[in-house]
């Protein structure tokens, strides 16, 4: 059951809301910081809505939102540089995998992730009664001093694929989705295998606005973006 | 005027008593003062208890720096450690007659800088107590580290040069360990006796311990050039700007050497002081090392504008914004550096009168070891700070916690050094005594020279 897993990121679709970080923070237990932390460049968030501004004619000043989650590069960095193979390649989803009990916190996959998507376990994060009864039992809360980073909800994709082998049955295009995917309300995130022809997205990857996040590095991402088109009503 | 700025040249234990005034019974000034050092050492282990605790956010790093100060003081230290061993092991192979007193100096200042610096990478760790991952151990689940990253070589590289720096020191001291015991009594006797191995000085003995000695020096050589490359690969084999450069190794290790004999350079003036050593460390000595300095000014000089030229010329974008956060927000650093490593030394140590003085050779030392800082503070930080993405751009500053951990690191060195001069001869007598063996006086016109003839029969004059 070999699934080569890309996501595909719609720009002109994206309205930046930030709905699929506050999905994201919900699925994967990931601890809000506080102001003062998150200002010190402390997110934990996997995902983050990163926006650039652009002068347009009139004085019309408009921004453009990436939506900047881990791009599961086919060639990592991450992975090479991690002495204890914490992060390493899942050969059999085509993502990058992260234990936790194996990191030992070098911070050296952070360093050398052109994306700076991957984020530290700075402290241990404390969640007061009753938010701990919010964690998600699927996937584990990680301690303090080890990296995270998305995991293209890892968890979603094994459930998924253990379903559909109880059902005897290949597992359907879209019934696997990531919490950012599910949640997006324009749906500018997209979520599907590669090897599948007719999924949607093997279908958007045809589109010539395709594009992929410093794609010089010749880090093969597995996240692609569409571009955004200027023309008429848009 | 002749002999009398020489040591004894006849009488041995009055030679041995000079050379080896620091092992004589500790005073109350040195429990004092070693006491001093011990207690700066321990605030900074509390101050790495209390992050070991709490966790990493005691420290200014966020992301993207998530490399600080801890990894800045493993590349000082290890930058350090790197000319004593090299310069004992380049002046051995070259038969540099002014060797002798430098040696043993500087040896014990390459594996004691090198315990130092060997710490942080460890220190650094988000889970230290979980460093042993990171050995190839047989583990039950069959997990072997990974051979593909940097700080595995690292960590190899570190391990073998400590190994080999602490064989070279201890393997050039069992002479001088074989005179101690000769004099030494009580549980000095004892420790002599043991570590000396049972030298005894026949002819037989010193023939295998000279060819044994120079194969050393030959072989430690190339472990000194690798490891620092290796920690330049710690940077360079990353896809971040200005640290993906192929001159980085070569250029490490000219920063080391550099830094290495500055580093030699500060201990002498301080040794000379402590130990009333003004008869074997002459202004000669400081003239010597003064020159290996100047020639290191400016090989680092030539390697910093060169990987900078390129950099700069290209105009990528990714390292063309590191290069302008120089002129930017990182500017009173990049100004120190440039005056602390070349426009302030490159001038003084073109003088002869300030590579003769002591106390100018002693401020110019420290002021190139601030400037090495400061260059390790510029290579780590800037790079991190203006990442690929300009989204996650930021910046750093260290807390008090990693404020301590820079000052325990000179006071551990400092109390590892005096406690190793304690215990053991901080002098290479038995070089100084050969060098002495091999000096004759002689008035050449107007002039009284102490001449040497060296092994290959070459003389070498120094003026008296």
């Amino acid at each position: 059951m070999k699934r080569r897993w890309a996501m595909v990121i719609d720009m002109d679709l994206c309205t930046g809301c930030g709905a699929c970080v506050a999905a994201c923070v919900a699925e994967n237990n990931t601890p809000t910081v506080g102001e003062s932390e998150a200002g010190k460049g402390r997110l934990m968030q996997w995902i983050r809505v990163v926006r650039y501004f652009r002068k347009e004619e009139h004085d019309e000043t408009r921004a453009i939102f990436v939506a900047t989650p881990c791009m599961h590069c086919e060639k990592a960095p991450c992975e090479i540089v991690c002495p204890v193979y914490a992060t390493y390649h899942d050969e059999d989803d085509h993502v990058n995998a992260m234990v936790y009990n194996r990191c030992i916190g070098t911070r050296y996959c952070g360093n050398n992730c052109p994306y700076s998507v991957r984020v530290f376990n700075w402290w241990d994060y404390k969640r007061e009664k009753p938010l701990d009864e919010q964690l998600n039992p699927d996937l584990t809360v990680r301690s303090r001093g080890v990296m995270e980073k998305c995991s293209y909800c890892i968890q979603r994709i094994r459930r998924g694929k253990e379903t559909a082998l109880s059902e005897g049955r290949p597992i359907r295009d879209g019934e696997v989705l990531p919490a950012c995917a599910q949640t997006c309300p324009p749906g500018a995130i997209r979520f599907g295998d590669l090897d599948d022809p007719e999924s949607a997205v093997s279908r958007m990857m045809k589109d010539p606005r395709r594009f992929r996040l410093m794609e010089h590095l010749g880090t093969e991402p597995s996240t692609v973006y569409l571009k955004k088109m200027r023309a008429p009503g848009r | 005027m002749k002999g009398e700025n020489h040591l004894s040249r006849l009488d041995e234990s009055k030679l041995y008593d000079e050379l080896s005034r620091s092992n004589l019974p500790a005073t109350k000034r040195w429990y004092a003062g070693t006491g001093a050092l011990l207690l700066v050492v321990l605030a900074s282990v509390a101050a790495f208890v209390y992050m070991m605790f709490t966790g990493l956010g005691v420290t200014g790093l966020n992301r993207p720096v998530m490399w600080g100060v801890m990894i800045i003081l493993f590349v000082f230290w290890v930058g350090l450690s790197h000319s004593g061993t090299l310069i004992s092991a380049i002046l051995r192979i070259t038969r540099a007659t002014w060797r002798a007193p430098v040696l043993r100096g500087a040896e014990a200042m390459t594996a004691l800088a090198l315990m130092v610096g060997g710490l942080y990478p460890l220190m650094h760790l988000g889970r230290n107590w979980r460093f042993y991952y990171i050995l190839p151990y047989p583990s039950a689940r069959q997990l072997w580290p990974n051979f593909r990253s940097p700080l595995l070589w690292d960590a190899v590289a570190i391990t073998t040069y400590l190994t080999g720096s602490l064989l070279f020191l201890y393997f050039g001291m069992i002479p001088d360990l074989a005179i101690a015991r000769d004099r030494a009594a009580g549980w000095r006797k004892k420790l002599y006796t043991f570590l000396a191995a049972g030298f005894r000085g026949t002819h037989e003995e010193w023939r295998r311990y000279h060819v044994a000695s120079t194969l050393f020096a030959v072989i430690i050589i190339p472990v000194a050039v690798s490891v620092h490359s290796i920690v330049s690969w710690d940077f360079a084999m990353a896809m971040v700007p200005m640290w993906h450069s192929t001159i980085f190794a070569p250029y490490f290790v000219a920063g080391a050497i550099y830094s290495g004999i500055a580093g030699v350079i500060s201990v002498m003036v301080i040794l000379r002081k402590a130990f009333r050593l003004e008869k074997v460390l002459t202004p000669d000595h400081f003239d010597n090392l003064g020159k290996l300095l100047l020639t290191f000014t400016l090989v680092w000089g030539y390697f910093y504008f060169s990987d900078y030229l390129t950099a700069w010329y290209s105009r990528f974008p990714e390292d063309w914004e590191v290069i302008r956060s120089y002129s930017g927000h990182y500017l009173p650093l990049f100004s120190l550096l440039v005056a602390c490593n070349f426009l302030i030394p490159f001038p003084m140590l073109c003088l002869k009168r300030v590579r003769q003085s002591i106390p100018a050779m002693f401020a110019v030392s420290l002021v190139v070891n601030v400037g090495m800082f400061t260059e390790r503070v510029l290579i780590v930080v800037p790079s991190l700070a203006r990442r690929n993405d300009p989204s996650i751009w930021g910046s750093y500053f260290p807390t008090w916690v990693e404020i301590s951990f820079i000052v325990g690191s000179i006071a551990m060195f400092a109390l590892i050094y005096v406690i190793f001069s304690k215990l053991f001869p901080v002098v290479a007598i038995s070089d100084v005594k050969e060098q002495l063996f091999h000096t004759t006086d002689r008035t050449i016109g107007g002039a009284n020279l102490s001449t040497v003839v060296s092994g290959e029969g070459k003389e070498e004059g120094r003026e008296t």
